[in-house]
């Protein structure tokens, strides 16, 4: 198995607060993991310590083969995350948040096309400032830009809140379609009754460690287990 | 509760700082005596020469400590060293008294001497007050929330920012002043009297003195504080360990 | 990296024109200052054209301080800062693109407030290219300084009280300089304008650089 995601007893902190507090966590190629927990327990941490964007207090961690002790940074153009932030420009239209972070992130233009119209907002919503759209408009925008990056691996941070039915299904699509293609993913979620069919593996995190660990009903390569 | 992980002295001084406390003592009390007895008017500035007394170490003093913080500021992005962290915060904390003394003597002294409180065309003078107003700032960046090594990268590139600029805003003023009031020559001119330059160099010797004294004070009392949370961090991942225990039987 | 200065200008550029935030606020305030000084001074024309090359630059330093954050806002309403870092862009670049974009907007204000004083204190302008050399360089500096002390200040509660109070004694050498260049350009005092260029030159090459050396430890820490 090839290692995605590798950490042994990361501690990382949010001002003086251990909000991960000794994490140890493995995770391989095609992986869908969801990481259920309480609120506060570490979930957001954990995704954004995977993303490179946190100094790891003291443990060890490599994801996608970059040491995160040493070189946070490397890893991060290999990622997509998706938090509580959309990370668009109010006053750019959808089409213009797309072309701006495929730039930003050397990705060819015409995948910009490709990932609106995946998630359902080209047409009528292309030319419409980020700043009209609905909640979950906006959530699938900041999706697609997930999308238009094709990241290794993505970390999907309550991918699902705010969304109507439809759009429930098609981020639950597009999970699939990236695992399917090689990539692995790691939600938080709070919303089981959907994720735990979708996950292969269920992890629970509370007092910033991971307490249980589990198969989920899916192996890796998107077959339902027997 | 549980006890503090470490023992915590009752107070931050020793033997050392006991013999520069008192060394300060006797400092100022000489330094009082010489001012104003045994030091003799000045010839041209009669009484108000004595203001150099406390103006010339406290400017000094005041260009000491701002460097000690631009170093301290260095090093920390550089090596990410507490130790520094701390020298340059407390370091400025002392040398914006000397920079503020720095800047009432020298207007009490300019009002006899130019007929006024501040004039805008003595370049040290208006330099020193950019640079009060830069360390007030460097201070307010020190109070503002946020995590401690955050805060601490903040103030530190403010600290550089002003090393850097203060010498292209000295330049500025120089030239916008045409000229400067600035008593430039009188220490090195002979026109001072022996004893009223012996007076000043020990104000400067005691000026330092009392800087290192109080840098020593606020440096373990900044430390401690650090101990303190150092300790609570500790005990912190423990108790979101537990916090885990306690969780993992529910789910 | 010119890709990605380019990139991030003119996103800046973008949004402000489009949201035309700093200018509906900017345009106003410059108007109101010039109009309330012509107010106050008008009795005496001499002064008023005396002070017009002061009046002008400090100006431009209380614009320089809403620009600034504007841009700085830009950044961090949505949670855009983490996901530059994601992007993989150099933090340098970053610096360099919004300075840019801050350079461009000040420039523009620059020219509006110098029809301002041509037409309501009737400044006699003597020499267009110093004039505008001045404006060029100083407004490098301006928003070298601005963008990086914006970032400083980046997500704290009392950032707008910080920012003027960071950001204006260290452009006070920019105020001195380019009002004594204005003075000779305007004719309304006898100083050698150019000279004071270097001198704006300087502080626009010390600040960019340590902008750019320093821009990524704040985006990366605060």
């Amino acid at each position: 198995m090839v290692s995605i995601v590798s950490l042994q007893g990361v501690v990382a902190l949010l001002g003086r607060f251990p909000a991960l507090a000794g994490a140890d966590l493995e995770v391989g190629e095609s992986e869908i993991v969801l990481v259920q927990g309480p609120n506060g327990a570490g979930k957001s941490t954990l995704l954004r310590v995977c993303a490179g964007l946190l100094r790891i207090e003291a443990g060890w961690a490599e994801v996608l083969g970059h040491d995160l002790v040493t070189d946070r940074a490397a890893v991060r153009r290999s990622v997509g995350l998706l938090g509580h932030d959309t990370a668009l420009y109010d006053d750019l239209t959808v089409e213009e948040n797309l072309r701006f972070w495929a730039r930003a992130s050397r990705v060819e233009d015409d995948a910009v096309p490709a990932a609106l119209d995946r998630l359902g907002v080209a047409e009528r919503l292309r030319d419409v400032s980020v700043r009209n759209l609905s909640a979950g408009q906006r959530r699938r925008t900041a999706l697609a830009a997930v999308v238009v990056r094709r990241p290794h691996l993505w970390l999907l941070d309550e991918p699902h809140s705010g969304l109507d039915q439809s759009g429930r299904d098609l981020i639950d699509q597009v999970i699939l379609d990236a695992a399917a293609a090689g990539a692995t993913v790691m939600l938080a979620s709070h919303e089981l009754d959907r994720t735990l069919d979708l996950a292969t593996r269920h992890l629970t995190v509370a007092g910033g460690a991971i307490t249980s660990d589990e198969r989920g009903s899916r192996n890796p390569g998107g077959h339902d287990a027997a | 509760m549980t006890n503090p992980p470490i023992d915590l002295p009752a107070h931050t001084g020793s033997r050392t700082t006991r013999l520069l406390g008192v060394a300060v003592l006797v400092g100022v009390v000489t330094m009082i005596l010489l001012g104003f007895f045994v030091a003799p008017e000045d010839d041209l500035m009669a009484d108000s020469v004595r203001m150099i007394f406390v103006h010339v170490p406290s400017a000094i003093l005041t260009y000491v400590a701002f460097s000690v913080t631009a170093i301290g500021s260095v090093m920390w992005l550089w090596k990410r060293s507490v130790w520094w962290d701390i020298v340059a915060h407390s370091s400025a904390e002392i040398g914006v008294i000397f920079c503020g003394l720095t800047l009432i003597t020298g207007s009490i002294w300019g009002r006899p001497t130019w007929n006024t409180y501040w004039e805008w065309g003595d370049v040290r003078l208006v330099t020193t007050l950019i640079l009060f107003v830069l360390m007030v700032g460097y201070l307010a960046v020190r109070s503002m929330d946020g995590d401690e090594s955050a805060v601490a990268t903040r103030a530190s590139v403010v600290g550089i920012i002003a090393a850097v600029n203060i010498p292209i805003i000295n330049r500025s003023v120089e030239w916008w002043a045409d000229r400067t009031l600035h008593q430039q020559s009188s220490i090195t001119d002979g026109k001072l009297e022996d004893w009223t330059l012996f007076t000043m160099f020990l104000g400067i010797v005691v000026s330092g003195v009392f800087y290192t004294w109080a840098m020593t004070h606020r440096f373990r009392i900044a430390w401690l504080e650090r101990e303190l949370r150092d300790g609570d961090l500790g005990e912190a991942i423990a108790a979101r360990r537990a916090e885990a225990a306690a969780s993992g039987g529910v789910s | 990296m010119l890709r990605d200065v380019w990139l991030i200008a003119t996103k800046d550029l973008q949004i402000e024109w489009r949201s035309r935030v700093t200018f509906s606020q900017v345009g106003p305030f410059a108007g109101l200052v010039l109009v309330l000084f012509g107010f106050a001074l008008d009795a005496n024309r001499p002064v008023l054209l005396q002070a017009t090359s002061g009046l002008f630059w400090v100006t431009v330093m209380f614009v320089s301080t809403l620009a600034v954050q504007r841009s700085t806002s830009i950044e961090t309403t949505d949670g855009a800062r983490r996901a530059l870092l994601l992007a993989g862009i150099e933090p340098a670049a970053v610096f360099v693109g919004k300075s840019i974009a801050v350079a461009v907007q000040l420039l523009v204000v620059e020219i509006v407030l110098l029809a301002g004083v041509v037409v309501l204190y009737s400044a006699h302008v003597e020499a267009w290219g110093l004039v505008f050399a001045t404006c060029l360089v100083a407004t490098v500096g301006i928003a070298a300084a601005g963008t990086l002390l914006g970032a400083l200040v980046a997500g704290v509660r009392a950032r707008e009280t910080v920012l003027p109070i960071l950001l204006l004694p260290v452009l006070a050498p920019v105020l001195i300089g380019a009002t004594r260049a204005f003075d000779d350009a305007l004719g309304s005092v006898a100083v050698d304008g150019w000279s004071w260029l270097g001198l704006l030159a300087g502080f626009g090459v010390i600040n960019v650089v340590l902008g750019a050396l320093s821009y990524g430890v704040l985006l990366e820490e605060t």
